[in-house]
């Protein structure tokens, strides 16, 4: 252990950019990987995974007319199972005007006020789920590439460091758990890779679809910190580092986890 | 609201077929509080029938301690084609329907 452990100082002394205890990218597996059969069967078989309920209702919102400009998504973006196809995949993306990523969710409602003169959908709402899933399931299977654009570059490492960041009255980072200790056990509930690729997933605890942002603000109150608000960089900056540390994975939406 | 239905497109005749159905509901017991603690009142499907071509071939009763987005699956005999028409009842006066077709060769 000792041993190991000296490993790993020397290695992080000398090469600084290699982090001990980070995942190596062929060690990399899928939240999937850690559920029974039964979940799992929930998830594979589309006429039993609730999640397509939030899908079936995201594809009839994407054909509906809303907002002043009185445009339905699909009236610029056509058919979603083209236009959309590994959209999902490249998300949270940087965006030129506001100069900095942002989330599926919130590219949504940029949509949604710029080019439909609607109101943004608040977070966790039906309508704002369903609309993501939908969106996002049309990446079913497509590898995760974001982070990968060199804008976003400095937001990867600030989510990083967040990652790594211990935190909370229980002084626990991200990475204490999903880096160095999954595969064991917290209470009776396998620990994950954290790896982010079914969202917006369906959430059996939760009774219905959420958005990784919810996921990790559950996390963040269990290790007892004041959880960051909805939407705020540091929360985007986290969804950021994470996809880009699930570099590689296929996309699962809408997925079921316990 | 939206509902998702498993039954085989064909069949044949006197095949034993299972059907499966998965509704969206919240499925709110009435049991639980808001943080002010005021009681959320109840807010579930009470019942969900299944007819073959008219006939009633199964029913069931659903109660507070069912999980949101109820999933049912059954059983029953491949006749004759037809129409398996699907109705969840609930507080509220919630009602949807479904249906789904068969050719039974």
């Amino acid at each position: 252990m000792r041993f190991w452990r000296a490993i790993a100082v020397a290695l992080t002394a000398t090469v600084p950019a290699l982090l001990a205890g980070e995942i190596p990218p062929e060690a990399r597996r899928s939240g999937y990987s850690f559920m029974g059969p039964d979940t799992r069967a929930m998830q594979d078989d589309d006429t039993s995974n609730p999640g397509m309920l939030f899908v079936l209702d995201g594809e009839a919102l994407w054909g509906k007319k809303t907002g002043r400009a009185q445009n339905s998504c699909a009236d610029c973006h056509g058919d979603a199972r083209g236009s959309m196809k590994g959209v999902a995949a490249r998300y949270p993306a940087f965006d030129k005007a506001l100069g900095r990523p942002v989330t599926l969710d919130q590219r949504i409602n940029l949509c949604r006020s710029n080019h439909q003169q609607a109101t943004p959908l608040p977070y966790e709402s039906r309508d704002l789920l369903a609309l993501s899933a939908f969106v996002a399931h049309q990446s079913r299977g497509v590898p995760i590439t974001a982070g990968d654009d060199p804008q976003v570059r400095p937001f990867v490492d600030q989510g990083r460091d967040l990652f790594m960041q211990r935190e909370g009255q229980l002084n626990l980072a991200c990475s204490n758990c999903h880096d160095d200790n999954f595969d064991k056990r917290l209470a009776g509930a396998p620990i994950t890779q954290g790896q982010p690729t079914g969202y917006p997933l369906y959430r059996l605890e939760w009774q219905t679809l959420g958005s990784l942002e919810r996921r990790l603000r559950s996390c963040m109150t269990g290790v007892r910190a004041q959880a960051y608000d909805y939407g705020s960089p540091e929360l985007v900056a986290l969804e950021l580092y994470l996809m880009s540390r699930a570099r590689g994975l296929p996309m699962e939406t809408p997925a079921v986890r316990p | 609201m939206a509902a998702l239905i498993n039954v085989p497109a064909k069949a044949k005749r006197g095949e034993i077929i299972e059907i499966r159905t998965l509704t969206s509901h919240i499925m709110e017991t009435g049991f639980r509080h808001t943080a002010a603690g005021a009681l959320v009142p109840r807010d579930i499907i009470t019942s969900f029938t299944c007819r073959y071509n008219g006939t009633e071939i199964f029913r069931a009763d659903l109660f507070p301690a069912i999980a949101a987005n109820p999933y049912l699956s059954f059983f029953t005999v491949a006749k004759d084609s037809g129409k398996f028409e699907f109705e969840w009842i609930g507080d509220n006066g919630y009602s949807s329907t479904a249906s789904v077709s068969i050719l039974v060769e």
